[in-house]
Formats: structure tokens, C-alpha cells, sequence
């Protein structure tokens, strides 16, 4: 059986909200039975968006991070529902809005705050994966179709053509699922954007009464005085070593010119910074 | 299948399927192209093919419009304001306090045709004002350049002029260097993608965030071709106070000037190609006039101030290293100058130093041979290699409004779809900027929007016109002003004038300056009436608008469902009026709207590929792309190498050229000039505008001192990302959820202001909390999102607010609905011109203390 799970890239995702806002389309108001009904018209984020700044004016970046309900393999929610949930054998969880009537505290069973509350109907509610489209012959769901850029895209294969993606593209899950419960199957690619740390700067030298950009001298990262990255300043003089693990603790950076380190300086890495222009 | 009927229909985010069922719509998507329609282009560029996919893409605030169409906040039935009584109290000091109950439309009828005859009558020719916004629901048959037009000529009414908001420093700048007038001032970009994707190293994005604002019309048609890009390694430089959504995607180098610090670092950056040679020499020499005057300034003969790198740095705050740097990139590899999100926009356009911003734009490319390779304008928004010679016409082409002078119609459609023409009486016209004075009968005055040639900007007119009367009735169509012309609390001011006897409102939602009518005519959605248009595709001064699209997509508007409660289409309410007033037929000519529809389909290209039958069936028409060969030539290129125009577009007119027809510029010289001759001839002496661009320190800013104390924050206020305008905000819609667009706060939806992190911690701010945004000119309260996407001393607040809620008087109290407008300045950017300087604005931001309204 083929089964279905999300693939999104992080590194092509810019905050245009097509993906939340047609999930809203779709179900705002709307019931498809046999699959849920209809959204309240605010407050729930089937698809949330989630963001991330990273480092300290004028060296920064952003990060967005979409996360609709991640049709885990495992799910704690299918566990909780005693039949008020399933997981189809294509992958797609469901929760059937008659069985779980009531039932407010199955938004506690989601590790990952997927799962919203309908006031109005009394019912549990989450993302379908459009699975009333899927099975009328749609090839992707309505937020896939929306997304402009390419970031949001949908899998639909065998498991191990799944596994075999991970690998070869790097993808990869959610960190907090490492710790909670259920096998989340929706994919991250440069997912470092959102949960990893940078170290970035500028180079400056004095040339007579101004300064000037240092462009292409030699950066290198150093962890327990070993080098883990080097790289040339850009042609502004700037340099960013990312993809550092946050509270990573102690880095050295060393500024090479004309093979001779010129600069030293340590860097306890909590969050990404920005280190204040270096002046050589 | 299952009910469900397919119709489609047109934003201005793009063209759109419309699911119905039971006459109720379910769901919008984007357009996906099937086999059979036109083909697709393909550019060959480095070694690579690339191809756009076979869809339409459409904004995110189209995704909102089923929760606006069926929105709580709709105008259903015709109203009346509980306390106007038009043959006794009209009591005109409570609009925009007192309730509405319902009326019948005959009631509502007969009252606005009996005010329109009645203030014509005591007051003469000029009595009555109609104004609107500058956007509309799509279509050419429905827009207000057509039925409204038609409708408010066969009156006679006063005339709004519109300053060329979207254009500003272009059109009264830019446009005394390279001509270029029918476009405002801005520049054309045939071919411009092409070029870009073979030829260029570099982009420099300027005051350009087209992620945000799809140039205009342009959806997310341009982010692939800048995925593309950035996948050859065309390398990119974003110059703007924000952060912007176009440089989060793709990456490059952020330089974050103090805002409304316009040409400073321009000037720096022709320093250093100067003084290090990094500039076309021979271009310079061959195709403009007046560079040693420019040169003598920037090194600092004529003023003794060298415009260095350093010296930018006290303006714009970015370090003169920063500068120098880009500078040097830039004078040494090929490079595309994007300025403004559309070529020729661009918040920096719209502030005090506006105009200098754009004139030196024009500088910088002549310096460095602007239309040679690689050499040109854009950030491959425009340019797509669509078949620009099929001709459809676009909405400012003037649908079957009848009128000669204030629409494009006499360019094709005159011709094409011959319709009876109608013509104002009325010569009294008015500077949109201006209305609230007008109505409070001050004498006004303005410079106009003329396209026609570039000394049609300095014919100065003025309010009121002789013989006419002031306004005494406003027709008000649409009702976004609170949210988007300068110092905004004047419009409530005026409008609670007992100068004005009756004011309608013929809008869809009940929002904004709806609220201070006395009566209100419910207008329908496009999607609850026929029209017919192309997406983006708007004529005009925006001529092959449509290039921006990856696909010329051509719609029958279908209508999708009935109008919604007593609502009418625009077209049916005016022609209702028309009957009343004896006009029926003469606004009409006997058709109805999808009669219209069809008599411009005739008058257009379709129906040499398409029958009238298949179009309506289908509902689109996509355009072939034309063989390779066929492909309009890139703008410039023709210039830069001395030949004549090769262009597709006639301007300017034949008369406009110097020397001969197609052989040069519209300038005097028919080069780049440096040094502008208009100016020269018009006003050679004016300090606000001198013939040769300067800098010019803003007259709101940090070197005015005083001011700058009390108000220590520079105010950006950029076009909102998940609105367009005031136009998809508020009313209850699905937007108000993006969190970034507004924030839920104790139960109200607040609009946004951004502010660096450390300006906010010094004043007890806190993320996501509410805060009081002030200066002399008003107050606006807002919740505050903290961020390093800007500098400190600078915040960022979206214009575009559909929603005015003083907290008080109105016009005179703290507002809520987050109309930033009430903040910036109402003044001209310099004297002679008629303009807005949005993007000047000094403010102070405090926590807000609920009850503070008091
Ligand atoms: N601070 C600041 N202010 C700015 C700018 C800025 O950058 N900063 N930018 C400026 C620019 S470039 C522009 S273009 C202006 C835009 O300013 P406006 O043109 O004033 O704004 P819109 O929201 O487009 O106005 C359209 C109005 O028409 C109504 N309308 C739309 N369709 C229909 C219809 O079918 N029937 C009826 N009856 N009504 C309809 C809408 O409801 C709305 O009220 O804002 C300007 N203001
Ligand atoms: N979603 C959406 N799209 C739109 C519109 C909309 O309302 N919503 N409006 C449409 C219309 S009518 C127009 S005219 C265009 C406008 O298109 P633009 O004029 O290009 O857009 P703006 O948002 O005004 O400005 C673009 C950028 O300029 C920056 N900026 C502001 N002040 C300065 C400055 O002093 N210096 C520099 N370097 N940068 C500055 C802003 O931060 C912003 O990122 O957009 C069109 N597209
Ligand atoms: S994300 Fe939450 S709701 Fe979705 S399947 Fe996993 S546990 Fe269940
Ligand atoms: S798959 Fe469907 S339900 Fe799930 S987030 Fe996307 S649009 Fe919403
Ligand atoms: S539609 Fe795509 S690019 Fe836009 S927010 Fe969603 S995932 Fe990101
Ligand atoms: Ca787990
Ligand atoms: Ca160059
Ligand atoms: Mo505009």
C-alpha cells in the first residue's frame, strides 16, 4: 500500500500563508462527511506556521516552519482515541468527528499541539491531509497546490522509496520528536534553518583614514581546537558558520590573512550571534 | 462531478477556479493549465532550460475571499442613517457616530436621484463630488474607470485627480532624466527575464520587496524566475530599512538604510565609481548630456562636500565600507537595479526624499550603460517572453465608460468597440490629496497626473474652478481613504461638515468611510455579476502590464452565484440611478453587463482563436507563447546601441520625439540626462527640485531637530503582504488569522507595528502587547512585534487598514482599526507636484494603558 506523508523544505518557505489560508478555504465552513467538519472561520491553525529570527541586526535570517498535523506512524492520538481516531493503511490519521464528540482531551494526546478544539460542534479537529480530495482523485491537497514557491510537497509511495528519500535528501523530523511519543511523518529538508544556531561577522580593515570590507581572508571555525569549517569572507567581508547545534557550547574562530592568524577570538554558541565587526 | 459546477473567474492575485454547489461557492483555487491550452516559453540561459509550470499562482489574500464574499460585514440592503432625513434635520456632525436602518431601494433611489438633481439645481455645475479608490474587484465591464465613469460624466461631476501615488519620485523625478512620461516616469522591461537569466551577475534589490508586493497584479509568477536565479548564482543585494520577504527567500547581502534618506547613498556609490573609474565611460559620453555638472557635485567642486561613502554614513547610517563595497561589485559586474518591487516603484519613491531617490536610480544606470547586456532595470517581476502583439485590453482602457479624457480608451477601444462616448461638463477637477480641504470649501490646488508629455506635470490648477459651485454632494465609491491617503483623521473631519449636504456610499463592506454616508447602496462582489478581463493586465500607464505573468491568462468572469441579500452589481446600481435622472438607455445602450462582455470580446483578438461559446464555456483563454523569434526585443537595448525604438509599445507619440519618430528619448536632448532641461525650463531655481539631483535632507527627519526629539522613530508604512490595500482586510475575513497581518488581543484583531528589539525594551515594550503609536498628527493603537529585521530608530507598519474605529470623536481620537495613514503627512513632497510622502513620518511609540483614550 502507498502510503502518504509531507515533505516540506524550510529553505523555500517565505511566511506567504497560501498553505494556511486555502486549508481554511477548504474547511472553513465546509463539512465533508465521512471526514470532518467544518472549521471554525478563526482560531484554529491546522496548518501552523511557526518562525524563527535568528542572530542580532544587521546579520540575520529567518526562518519558517509549516507544521500541519504530521500523520504520525505510532500516534499517540490514535492511542488515546480508542477508536475515535485512526490511521488509515495509506498513513493519513483521521479523527472521526461523531466518535469523538466531546472529547477535549484527546487535543492533550498530540504531542505536537496538532489537534485544535470546535467550540461550536464540541469536536476535536486537526488536519485531514485533504483526504476527501486524495480520494476524489486529487493528486495533492489543497495547501500543497497553493504553495507558491515549492516548499510544501506530499508523498505518495513506498515506505522504503520514503526511507530511501530521508537519506538521500537529508531530511528529517522534528527535534522534540526524538523525545515525545509517535513517529512523525511529515519530512523537513534544511530543517537547520529553523533549529540550529549560526556564528556570523563581518571583516573590517583600516585603509588610511577609512575603513574598508575584507573580502576573501580565511575563517575558520575551530571546536576543542579543531577546525570543523573554514571559509572566505564574502565581498562584504562577512562570514556565517551555520548549522551549529544550539547551547553547542565553546567555538574558536581564527582569522587568517596571508597565512597568518591575525585574529582569535571564542564564541560560547547558546542561540545564533552575530559577532560586532571585527576590525583587523 | 458531485453537484459541483467549475466556474472561473479574476482577482487581483490572480485568475481563479470557483467551485459552486446549491449556489453557494465552496472553495477558490489557482488555475491549472490543461493540454490544450497555449503553450509555454522556454528560456535557454547558461547551459540551462527553464519553463514556467503549467499553473496560474495567486496571493494569499485570494485564498480569503470566500470568508469576504460571504462576510458578515456585507452591505445587504440599501441604509440609512437613523438621523438624515433629507427633507429635514440631516444632522451632518453625527456621520460617522449614528446607526443605519434599513430602506428599500426604490426609497434609496429616489433619495440620491433626487439629492443628485436637487444640488445641481441650487448650486450649479461642480456641486457634486465623486471619488473612489484607485483598485476595484476585476473586470474591464464593472471597474470604476468604466460603469462609474460613464455614470458620473453623464451627471457632471467634479473630478478627482489622482497623484501618481504608486509612482511618486518617478513621475516627478525620474521622468526629467529619461522621459518615459506614459509610464508615469518608470521604465519598460521587454525582455527584460531573458537578459537577466543569460546575462546578469548581479541584482540589487532597491526599496524592492516583489515577494510581498508581486510587482503589481504579478502573484508569485516571479518567484520561480528568481528561484532560477538564484540557482545560476546571479548573486543579490537588498537595500531596504526592512528585512524584507524577498531577501528572507533568497538570501544575499541586507543593507539597511535609515529610511527616507533617499539618493545619499546613491551619490556615494557614483563617488566611488568616479573616483576608482568603475563606470561606462563611453556610454556615458554617447548616450547623456550633463555628467560633469553631476561629477563636479558628487566629488564636492560646487558644494565642497565630497558625496564619499563616509559621508552617506551620517545620513543613511550604513557604514561607508558597506558602501564601498557594493559599489565596487557593482561597477564591475553586470548588473540589474531593481527599484521598487515593480521597476519604477518603490516605498522609497513615496517620502520626502522620494524624488531624488528616483531621479539618482536613473543616474546610476546611465553611469553604468543601461540596455546593454545584463545592464537594466528589474528583478525578473517583468519581462516575460509572452506575446505581446495579441491584443485584449486592460481595465484603464476605460470598459465601455464612454470617456476620451480620463481612460485609455481612444488608444485601441474607441475603435475596436465603438460605444457612445460620454463626456463631463464639468470641468472642475480636484487633487485627490485634497478633498478634505475642498469639502470644507479652502481653496486648493494641484499639479496634474498628465502621461502625456513630460511638461504636462507643470500646469498648475486650482479649486474651485471659476464659475463653478464647491461641493455640496459627495458621491463617495469605495471607502478606503482611512487607510490609505496622509493625515486621515482629515477625512472624518470634513465629512461631519454641514458644507456637505449629502453624502452616499456605494460600497460592498461595511467599513471605513462607508460609516459616514447617509446613504448606503449595497454593491456586489465580481463574483456575483459577468465581467471579463485579463489577469494583470491593467493598460494605462502600466502598458503590457501582463508581462509579468508567465502565462497571458484571459477570463469570462462568470457569475458564480446570485448577489448576496439586496446587493446589486455597480453597473445595475447606476443604471437604476440613470433611469431615475432619465439617463437609462444613454448609460446602458440597451445591454446588459454580459451584452458588454460579449461586445468587448468582439473588439479584442479572441475571436480569431476562439468562439464566443467556447470562451464562455471554459471560462479562460491562455495566450501561446510566441516562437522565439517573435519575442519582443529588451528595453534599452535599442538605446544603448543608437538604433531606433524596437519596443512594442508606440510611446511616446510620434510629436514627443526631437529628432525623429523612434530615435531617442523624450527628453530635450533625446539622451539620459543628467542634468534635466524640463527642469531647467521650468523651474530652474526651485532648492526643492533642482535641475540636477542633489541631496536634499528630508523636511521630516533626523536633521530636523526639534521634531527629531520629540519624535525619535522613522515610520515605514509598505504595502500590506496579505492585503491588497485596503481591499482584503478586516470584515471579519479568514486574513485577520495570519499572524503577521493582525494580532488577537483580547478578543480584537489589532494591526501590526514592528520595532527593533532594543527601541523597544527601552520603552517597557513587550512582544505582542498592545502599544500607542503618535505624533502631532494622531494616534493609532497596535500591537507590537519585536524583531532585529530592522534597525533601531526605525518601526514598520503596513498601510492598508479597511478599518477606522476611533476610540473617541471622530477625527480627533486614538483609533484602533490600525489606519496608519493617520499618522503621515498630508503635505506635497516638494510644492509643485501633487503627491504623497508616505514613508516620512516621525513618531513616538509608547506601551498602551487601556483607557488612555479618555
Ligand atoms: N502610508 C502609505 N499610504 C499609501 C501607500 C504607501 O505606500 N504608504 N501607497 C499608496 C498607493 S501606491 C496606493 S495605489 C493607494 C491605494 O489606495 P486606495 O486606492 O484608496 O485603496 P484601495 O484599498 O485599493 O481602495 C479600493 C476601494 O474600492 C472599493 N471597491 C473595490 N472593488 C469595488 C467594487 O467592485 N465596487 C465598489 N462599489 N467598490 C469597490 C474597495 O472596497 C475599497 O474601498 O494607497 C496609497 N497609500
Ligand atoms: N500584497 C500587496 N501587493 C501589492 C499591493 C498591496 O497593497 N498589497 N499594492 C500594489 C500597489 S498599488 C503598488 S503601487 C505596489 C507598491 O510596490 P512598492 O512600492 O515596491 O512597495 P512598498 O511596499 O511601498 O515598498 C517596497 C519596500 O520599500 C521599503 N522602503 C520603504 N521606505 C524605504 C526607504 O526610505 N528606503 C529604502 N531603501 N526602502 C524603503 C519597504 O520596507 C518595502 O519593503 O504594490 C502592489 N502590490
Ligand atoms: S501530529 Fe498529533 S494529531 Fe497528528 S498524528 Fe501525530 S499525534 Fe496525532
Ligand atoms: S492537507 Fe488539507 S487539511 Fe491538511 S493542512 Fe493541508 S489543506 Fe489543511
Ligand atoms: S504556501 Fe509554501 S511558501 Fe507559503 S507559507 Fe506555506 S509552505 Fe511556506
Ligand atoms: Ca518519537
Ligand atoms: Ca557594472
Ligand atoms: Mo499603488
Amino acid at each position: 500500500m502507498k502510503k502518504y506523508a509531507f515533505i516540506i523544505d524550510i529553505g523555500k518557505c517565505e511566511n506567504c500563508h497560501n498553505c494556511f489560508l486555502s486549508c481554511k478555504d477548504e474547511h472553513c465552513g465546509n463539512n465533508w462527511p465521512g471526514y470532518s467538519t467544518s472549521q471554525p472561520l478563526h482560531g484554529h491553525r491546522w496548518l501552523n506556521i511557526r518562525q524563527k529570527e535568528r542572530g542580532v541586526f544587521p546579520l540575520i535570517d529567518i526562518a519558517y516552519l509549516p507544521q500541519p498535523c504530521m500523520h504520525c506512524d505510532d500516534a499517540p492520538c490514535v492511542a488515546a482515541g480508542n477508536g475515535a481516531v485512526q490511521k488509515r493503511e495509506d498513513g493519513i490519521v483521521l479523527i472521526d468527528p461523531a466518535k469523538a464528540r466531546g472529547r477535549k482531551e484527546l487535543l492533550a494526546a498530540c504531542p505536537y499541539g496538532a489537534i485544535w478544539w470546535n467550540e461550536e460542534e464540541q469536536v476535536p479537529q486537526k488536519c485531514t491531509l485533504c483526504a476527501h480530495l486524495l480520494d476524489d482523485g486529487w493528486s495533492v491537497p489543497r495547501c500543497v497546490q497553493a504553495c507558491p514557491t515549492g516548499a510544501l510537497s506530499i508523498f505518495h509511495g513506498d515506505e522504503s522509496e520514503l526511507r530511501q528519500r530521508v537519506v538521500d535528501e537529508e531530511l528529517a523530523i522534528l527535534p522534540e520528536a526524538a523525545k515525545l511519543k509517535g513517529q512523525p511523518q511529515c519530512y523537513y529538508k534544511n530543517l537547520y534553518r529553523y533549529s540550529h544556531s549560526f556564528i556570523a561577522g563581518s571583516l573590517a580593515e583600516k585603509v588610511g583614514e577609512i575603513e574598508d570590507c575584507v573580502i576573501g581572508a580565511t575563517v575558520r571555525l575551530k571546536k576543542n581546537a579543531e577546525v570543523v569549517a573554514e571559509q572566505e569572507s564574502d565581498d562584504f567581508g562577512d562570514f556565517k558558520f551555520d548549522n551549529l547545534p544550539e547551547n553547542s557550547g565553546d567555538y574558536q574562530i581564527e582569522i587568517v590573512r596571508d597565512g597568518m592568524v591575525v585574529r582569535e577570538l571564542s564564541i560560547d554558541v547558546v542561540q545564533s550571534c552575530s559577532v560586532s565587526t571585527i576590525i583587523l | 462531478g458531485g453537484g459541483v459546477t467549475r466556474y472561473v473567474n479574476n482577482t487581483n492575485g490572480g485568475p481563479v477556479f470557483v467551485h459552486v454547489k446549491d449556489g453557494r461557492i465552496l472553495r477558490i483555487t489557482p488555475i491549472q493549465f490543461d493540454e490544450s491550452d497555449g503553450a509555454s516559453w522556454t528560456i535557454h540561459a547558461r547551459g540551462r532550460s527553464f519553463t514556467p509550470p503549467r499553473r496560474g499562482t495567486i496571493n494569499p489574500y485570494v485564498f480569503g475571499l470566500r470568508s469576504l464574499i460571504y462576510s458578515k460585514d456585507r452591505l445587504l440592503y440599501p441604509m440609512k442613517r437613523v438621523d438624515f432625513n433629507p427633507d429635514g434635520e440631516r444632522n451632518p456632525q453625527n456621520r460617522g457616530k449614528s446607526g443605519y436602518e434599513r430602506i428599500t431601494w426604490d426609497e434609496a433611489l429616489d433619495i440620491v436621484a433626487g439629492e443628485i438633481r436637487r444640488v445641481k439645481k441650487e448650486h450649479g455645475p461642480g456641486a457634486i463630488l465623486n471619488s473612489s479608490g484607485s483598485h476595484h474587484t476585476w473586470g474591464n465591464i464593472g471597474y470604476w474607470l468604466s460603469a462609474k465613469t460613464r455614470f458620473m460624466n453623464s451627471i457632471g461631476s467634479s473630478h478627482v485627480v489622482h497623484n501618481p501615488d504608486s509612482w511618486e519620485g518617478w513621475f516627478w523625478g525620474a521622468m526629467h532624466h529619461w522621459g518615459n512620461s506614459v509610464r508615469n516616469g518608470a521604465s519598460d522591461t521587454y525582455g527584460t527575464i531573458e537578459d537577466c537569466l543569460k546575462e546578469a551577475e548581479m541584482i540589487v534589490f532597491w526599496s524592492s520587496d516583489p515577494e510581498s508586493t508581486s510587482g503589481v497584479y504579478g502573484a508569485f509568477e516571479g518567484t520561480v524566475r528568481r528561484q532560477w536565479a538564484k540557482s545560476l548564482g546571479i548573486k543579490m543585494v537588498h537595500i531596504d530599512p526592512y528585512y524584507n520577504h524577498t531577501a528572507a527567500l533568497l538570501g544575499g547581502k541586507w543593507i539597511a538604510p535609515r529610511p527616507d534618506t533617499g539618493n545619499a547613498m546613491a551619490l556615494g556609490i557614483a563617488y566611488v565609481w568616479i573616483t576608482e573609474n568603475l563606470y561606462d565611460r563611453e556610454y556615458v559620453a554617447e548616450r547623456t548630456t550633463g555628467f560633469e555638472k553631476w561629477q563636479a557635485y558628487i566629488l564636492g567642486e560646487t558644494d565642497g562636500i565630497p558625496k564619499t561613502p563616509e559621508w552617506q554614513e551620517a545620513e543613511t547610517n550604513v557604514p561607508g565600507r558597506v558602501v564601498r563595497s557594493l559599489a565596487r561589485q557593482w561597477g564591475s559586474c553586470k548588473t540589474y537595479l531593481s527599484p521598487g518591487g515593480l521597476a519604477g516603484f518603490g516605498g522609497a519613491c513615496r517620502c520626502a526624499t522620494g524624488i531624488e531617490w528616483a531621479r539618482s536610480m536613473v543616474c546610476l544606470m546611465a553611469m553604468q550603460g543601461l540596455g546593454k547586456p545584463g545592464v537594466n532595470v528589474g528583478c525578473l517581476q517583468q519581462g516575460a517572453p509572452v506575446d505581446t502583439h495579441f491584443y485584449f485590453p486592460g481595465y484603464a482602457e476605460g470598459g465601455f465608460s464612454g470617456d476620451l479624457d480620463n481612460t485609455g480608451l481612444r488608444l485601441n477601444m474607441y475603435q475596436r468597440m465603438p460605444q457612445l462616448p460620454s463626456m463631463n461638463p464639468v470641468s472642475q477637477i480636484i487633487p485627490r490629496l485634497r478633498i478634505p480641504e475642498a469639502i470644507l470649501g479652502e481653496s486648493v490646488e494641484g499639479y496634474p497626473t498628465d502621461p502625456k508629455s513630460i511638461e504636462g506635470q507643470f500646469r498648475k490648477f486650482g479649486y474651485p474652478a471659476p464659475g463653478h459651485s464647491p461641493i455640496h454632494l459627495y458621491y463617495k465609491y469605495g471607502g478606503s481613504h482611512f487607510g490609505t491617503m496622509g493625515d486621515s483623521n482629515r477625512y472624518a473631519r470634513a465629512y461631519r461638515s454641514d458644507r456637505l449636504e449629502f453624502v452616499v456610499n456605494q460600497s460592498i463592506w461595511f467599513e471605513g468611510e462607508a460609516k459616514f454616508a447617509d446613504i448606503l447602496l449595497p454593491a456586489c462582489t465580481n463574483f456575483e455579476r459577468w465581467d471579463i478581463g485579463e489577469t494583470a493586465n491593467s493598460g494605462g500607464y502600466s502598458h503590457h502590464q501582463f508581462i509579468q505573468w508567465n502565462h497571458r491568462v484571459i477570463t469570462m468572469q462568470h457569475k458564480c452565484i446570485e448577489p448576496l441579500g439586496e446587493s446589486r452589481s455597480d453597473y445595475q446600481i447606476f443604471l437604476d440611478l440613470a433611469e431615475r435622472l432619465g439617463l437609462g438607455n444613454l448609460f446602458s445602450e440597451a445591454m446588459t453587463e454580459l451584452d458588454w462582455c460579449r461586445r468587448l470580446f468582439d473588439g479584442s483578438d479572441l475571436p480569431g482563436r476562439v468562439s464566443w461559446k467556447q470562451f464562455l464555456k471554459k471560462g479562460y483563454y491562455v495566450v501561446p507563447a510566441p516562437a522565439e523569434a517573435n519575442r519582443a526585443p529588451v528595453s534599452w537595448r535599442w538605446f544603448a546601441e543608437g538604433r531606433t525604438k524596437d519596443v512594442p509599445e508606440l510611446a511616446p507619440l510620434p510629436a514627443d520625439y526631437t529628432s525623429q519618430w523612434r530615435k531617442g528619448l523624450q527628453t530635450q536632448s533625446g539622451k539620459l540626462e543628467f542634468e534635466s532641461s524640463s527642469l531647467k525650463r521650468f523651474a530652474p531655481d526651485d532648492p526643492e527640485r533642482p535641475p540636477l539631483p542633489t541631496y536634499i535632507p528630508s523636511w521630516e527627519g533626523h536633521h530636523t531637530k526639534e521634531l527629531y526629539a520629540k519624535y525619535p522613530l522613522n515610520l515605514i508604512s509598505p504595502h500590506p503582504r496579505y492585503s491588497f490595500h485596503t481591499m482584503f482586510d478586516g470584515k471579519d475575513s479568514i486574513i485577520n488569522d495570519v499572524r503577521d497581518h493582525r494580532l488577537l488581543i483580547d478578543g480584537y484583531y489589532y494591526w501590526i507595528v514592528r520595532m527593533n528589539r532594543e527601541d523597544a525594551q527601552r520603552r517597557g515594550i513587550e512582544h505582542n502587547s498592545l502599544v500607542r503609536m503618535f505624533n502631532d498628527r494622531g494616534e493609532v493603537v497596535l500591537a507590537a512585534q519585536l524583531t532585529d529585521r530592522l534597525p533601531p530608530g526605525t518601526v514598520h507598519s503596513a498601510e492598508g487598514s479597511a478599518i477606522y474605529e476611533p476610540l473617541g470623536e471622530p477625527g480627533a481620537s486614538p483609533d484602533r482599526g490600525g489606519c496608519i495613514n493617520v499618522l503621515t503627512p498630508s503635505r506635497n513632497i516638494i510644492t509643485r507636484s501633487h503627491s504623497t510622502p508616505s514613508n516620512t513620518c516621525l513618531v513616538q511609540v509608547e506601551p498602551w494603558r487601556p483607557g488612555g483614550e479618555a
